[in-house]
């Protein structure tokens, strides 16, 4: 406990430091804000932001896109993995077509979805879908199907029915690799959403880092910054938090505190 | 003292619990294929300790996948209480080499898997497993997860698994192969010790050529290319058996006659 107040005071003299040093290095060069603004420009712009409610609907939009396009990516990947994994058919059909995707960077579609979609919150959505669908796709795949043979012999021996194979000893055999292609997929959602809104949005962080681009608000651009690492680091404690919950009983997750249930 | 495997055809005796006759199972191409088991015919009875002892490639386990319905044989059959397996049967526990368990269930609920399988229902089989828990020594660990357990305790929740739903037989593929050997030698006393108090039919595969005629009322040994039983033994020794037995003259013979049978065929590995 004492080592670990140490590390955090450690730490936080750190980023005290490096923040003084920048305000310093910009107020004495006489850095003009629009090229590096200092720390004090970057925190005012963010208490303006978020005090005048700008920031958050803008953060409402981006978030919506977030999260609704990982929905839909999740479940479609969830479906598809799970009909890949169990039918040879449906593989020799779609899998060639999921190799050739999964090669392509997904935010090179960007600018057709805009066409297609519109520049509202549709084309943001379909973008975050694709761009989380892969990852947790195959990992679907590959946690289904690396199931120990003897574990399979077992439910054969007793008896078991297909279902009760895959219900019983495939899907929680496969749930750390969904975990895993989930933590990588959400974080990828917000990287598809900003990139989505750089295209062409009417609202969104990433739209609103664009604008303040074009008015040289470089400050704002780095207050965005932080609510987007803010966001980022939430959504994969969430993913983190949920997947520890999921996998209790997984030892490489490490749970710290496993109260007695029962 | 041995005799060659008593073929005593399908004429299941009332006795019978297990009838293997003339049983084959071939691997790979018509024309050259590998033989895995050549035409083995046995009986065993009723509440009979067989182990089955040989080197790798000798068939046992595929034996044993046949007996388990995991299989399915070329040529022959084998029986179960006088009818044909011909598929997994329920009143089979398997006891595989490695514990097997499922890692997000709990011991009780590892050990319940097969009335969860077979839709038995949990109730009434509770207080059969907790006794099962207890009596391998466990009674503390229900709630734990097999991440948790050491290797001898995860092999014998695996064991009493297979107990659980009251089988008719217990197959059991070199299931204490993977542990030390201090550890071995008390799932024997242990293994010894629950199969007096429920007089299961079983067969026991293994390497140990002690380990076989410590457990054993027979001794089968088989041999490869092609995998065929090529000698039976009787063990007479009293049970219950302690671990001293193991340096008496008649254990030391039983234990030479083996070893000898299986050098005559390329040894053991």
């Amino acid at each position: 406990m004492h080592t670990r107040l140490k590390t955090t005071i450690i730490s936080i003299l750190i980023f005290a430091c490096v923040v003084g040093l920048w305000e310093a290095a910009v107020v004495i060069n006489k850095v003009p804000p629009y090229i590096v603004p200092a720390p004090s420009r970057i925190f005012q712009a963010l208490v303006n932001g978020l005090g005048s409610g700008l920031y958050w609907r803008h953060i409402a939009v981006t978030m919506t896109e977030v999260v609704g396009g990982f929905a839909v990516g999740l479940t479609m990947a969830l479906i598809l993995g799970m009909a890949i994994a169990l039918s040879p058919r449906v593989e020799t059909y779609f899998y060639p077509y999921i190799i050739m995707f999964q090669s392509m960077p997904k935010v090179a579609l960007a600018p057709v979805l805009v066409i297609w979609f519109g520049l509202g919150i549709t084309s943001k959505i379909v973008n975050v879908a694709l761009i989380s669908f892969f990852p947790i796709l195959v990992n679907t795949i590959v946690g289904l199907r690396s199931v120990d043979p003897d574990r399979i012999n077992l439910m054969r021996s007793l008896g078991a029915s297909k279902w009760q194979i895959f219900k019983m000893l495939r899907l929680p055999n496969a749930l750390p690799f969904i975990v895993a292609g989930v933590e990588v997929g959400i974080i990828m959602s917000l990287l598809g959403a900003i990139v989505a809104e750089f295209v062409g949005a009417e609202a969104g962080l990433g739209m609103l880092i664009q604008s303040m681009n074009n008015t040289l608000d470089v400050a704002g651009q780095f207050s965005i910054l932080i609510i987007l690492s803010v966001i980022g680091l939430s959504l994969s404690k969430i993913a983190g938090f949920i997947g520890d919950r999921l996998l209790f009983w997984d030892p490489s997750r490490k749970m710290k505190t496993r109260t007695a249930k029962h | 003292m041995h005799s060659s495997p008593s073929g005593t055809k399908s004429a299941a005796t009332a006795d019978e619990a297990i009838g293997i006759d003339n049983l084959s199972r071939r691997f790979g191409a018509v024309e050259n294929p590998v033989i895995a088991l050549d035409r083995v015919s046995l009986s065993i009875k009723e509440g009979e300790f067989i182990s089955i002892v040989g080197p790798s490639g000798c068939g046992k386990t595929t034996l044993l996948r046949l007996l388990g319905g995991l299989d399915k044989p070329t040529e022959g059959r084998a029986t179960l209480r006088g009818e044909t397996i011909v598929g997994p049967r329920r009143d089979v526990g398997i006891v595989f080499q490695n514990p097997v368990l499922f890692p997000w269930r709990t011991v009780l609920e590892n050990v319940l898997l097969p009335i969860d399988v077979q839709r038995l229902g949990r109730q009434k089989y509770l207080a059969a497993a907790h006794d099962l828990i207890a009596m391998a020594g466990l009674k503390g660990f229900e709630n734990r997860y097999p991440a948790e357990l050491s290797g001898g305790m995860q092999q014998r929740v695996g064991l009493i698994r297979a107990l659980v739903h009251e089988p008719a037989m217990l197959l059991m593929d070199e299931p204490f192969g993977a542990l030390d050997a201090l550890t071995r030698e008390n799932m024997n006393l242990e293994l010894q010790r629950i199969w007096l108090e429920r007089r299961r039919t079983v067969v026991f595969i293994t390497h140990s050529i002690s380990e076989a005629i410590f457990l054993g009322d027979r001794v089968l040994v088989m041999t490869p290319r092609p995998g065929k039983v090529s000698a039976e033994l009787r063990i007479d020794l009293p049970r219950p058996r302690e671990l001293s037995i193991m340096s008496t003259p008649e254990f030391g013979s039983y234990s030479q006659q083996i070893r000898e049978l299986l050098n005559a065929k390329g040894g053991i590995d």
